[in-house]
């Protein structure tokens, strides 16, 4: 892999290496909070932070960690800083705190999180590391509020809460309900599809990428009949 | 009778899966083959509720009366993370059979959210001991459907043809959708029959 530079490294997971639409990765809480487009953007920051801050601190800390326990210590890192958001989240926004419930914790499971900690802060400097971590978390936020902006468009006619389209066109509850999730973010990443002409599709191949259990899936996915 | 309620509401009208989107990694990544689905399934629920049997002992009994209920997160993914090791380590030395059939998986669910959900969620609802319990193995079993239903088809959708962009996770999220669209009617079923 050649040297990135520095912009590079930020926009990277803006659109090419989407967390969500390209590497699809971190789908639970993609499909289960994209509701309504609010969401999407508490929801997005709080990854943003935690990604970045995680990644910082692992990065700095990469040659003190062991390797052999590596993973256990990762997830030390992400759930302090996840308990962190937590609160700050139940202390300011109680309605966001209510709408996004159990997947705040459940951000340190996310493979994005672990993903790019494994693939990526482990093995680059500091500044690099935040930068990757910022634009990831980005991209993750872009993903989520525009998949809950089509949500909440065609399910309950309203964008951020503004009735748009209600008044004009029954909205279709489905939309909001766990059918309409999977629906929007298959036909989501078809038209990601078609647009790079399924330059993509490679990637989405390997679905928990960067996840540590990763490299076993695949082998077992590939070599099952064993 | 209670009881009940809460496992067939767990297993069908709030399928981890379907309903709840826990899990959904290994649901799509996983469910290609029906031998690797059962393999994953049973590791789950064997993890579901011995993770529950331990982390709702330690919020009740040491984190609630020591007013330091924000550690949860911190404390049930360790436990979880441990707990994983630990029944990977024993079955291999006394059941190697079974660590064979299921070893592979074991890894795999330490980072899976379904676990952590349903230990955080049994905390939220409020159940008692016995009722998380049942609520985990009956998310466990709901989850195991969820993954034999979409092998099935799933295996059928790869021998189709349908658009290029389609294909891949895309075809698989469609899928996905109308599983749970047809989950869905089974909402409210629970309810008519327990009253």
């Amino acid at each position: 892999m050649e040297k990135k530079s520095k912009l590079q490294i930020l926009t990277n997971g803006f659109i090419k290496e989407n967390p969500v639409l390209v590497l699809v990765i971190g789908t639970c809480p993609t499909l289960a909070l994209s509701t309504q487009a609010i969401n999407g953007i508490g929801m997005g920051l709080s990854v943003l932070f935690v990604l970045t801050c995680s990644n910082i601190f692992i990065s700095a800390l990469k040659k003190v960690i062991p390797d052999t326990v590596r993973i256990p210590c990762y997830i030390v890192v992400i759930a302090a800083f996840v308990t962190i958001v937590q609160l700050v989240i139940s202390a300011f926004f109680p309605s966001l705190n209510d709408s996004l419930g159990v997947y705040i914790p459940l951000i340190v499971v996310n493979c994005i999180i672990l993903g790019r900690a494994e693939m990526f802060a482990n093995k680059n400097s500091v500044i690099d590391s935040a930068l990757d971590g910022i634009g990831m978390g980005i991209g993750y936020t872009i993903a989520l509020t525009l998949m809950g902006c089509i949500r909440e468009l065609l399910g309950n006619g309203t964008l951020f809460g503004v009735t748009v389209t209600a008044n004009v066109i029954t909205p279709m509850t489905i939309m909001t309900m766990a059918p309409g999730g999977f629906l929007t973010f298959g036909v989501m990443i078809a038209i990601v599809n078609k647009i790079t002409k399924g330059k993509v599709r490679e990637k989405q191949q390997n679905k928990c990428l960067g996840c540590p259990g990763s490299a076993f899936c695949s082998e077992k996915e590939e070599g099952g009949e064993q | 009778m209670s009881m009940i309620k809460i496992v067939l509401a767990a297993v069908i009208t709030n399928n981890y899966v379907l309903a709840k989107f826990l899990g959904i990694c290994p649901f799509l990544g996983v469910s290609k083959k029906l031998d690797n689905a059962m393999g994953m399934s049973i590791a789950v629920i064997i993890v579901m509720v011995l993770a529950t049997a331990v982390t709702w002992p330690i919020q009740m009994l040491l984190l609630v009366p020591k007013g330091i209920g924000y550690m949860q997160t911190l404390v049930f993914i360790l436990v979880i993370a441990a707990l994983v090791q630990m029944i990977e380590i024993i079955l291999k030395k006394y059941i190697p059979s079974l660590h064979k059939a299921l070893g592979i998986y074991l890894p795999l669910i330490t980072t899976n959210c379904a676990v952590l959900g349903v230990c955080v969620l049994n905390i939220d609802e409020g159940y008692t001991f016995v009722e998380s319990l049942l609520n985990s193995f009956g998310s466990g079993v709901g989850f195991m459907l969820a993954m034999f239903l979409f092998a099935g088809v799933r295996s059928r959708i790869e021998t189709n043809d349908y658009p290029e962009s389609f294909k891949g996770v895309a075809s698989t999220l469609v899928a996905a959708a109308i599983l749970s669209l047809s989950f869905m009617g089974f909402s409210g079923m629970i309810d008519a029959i327990f009253g």
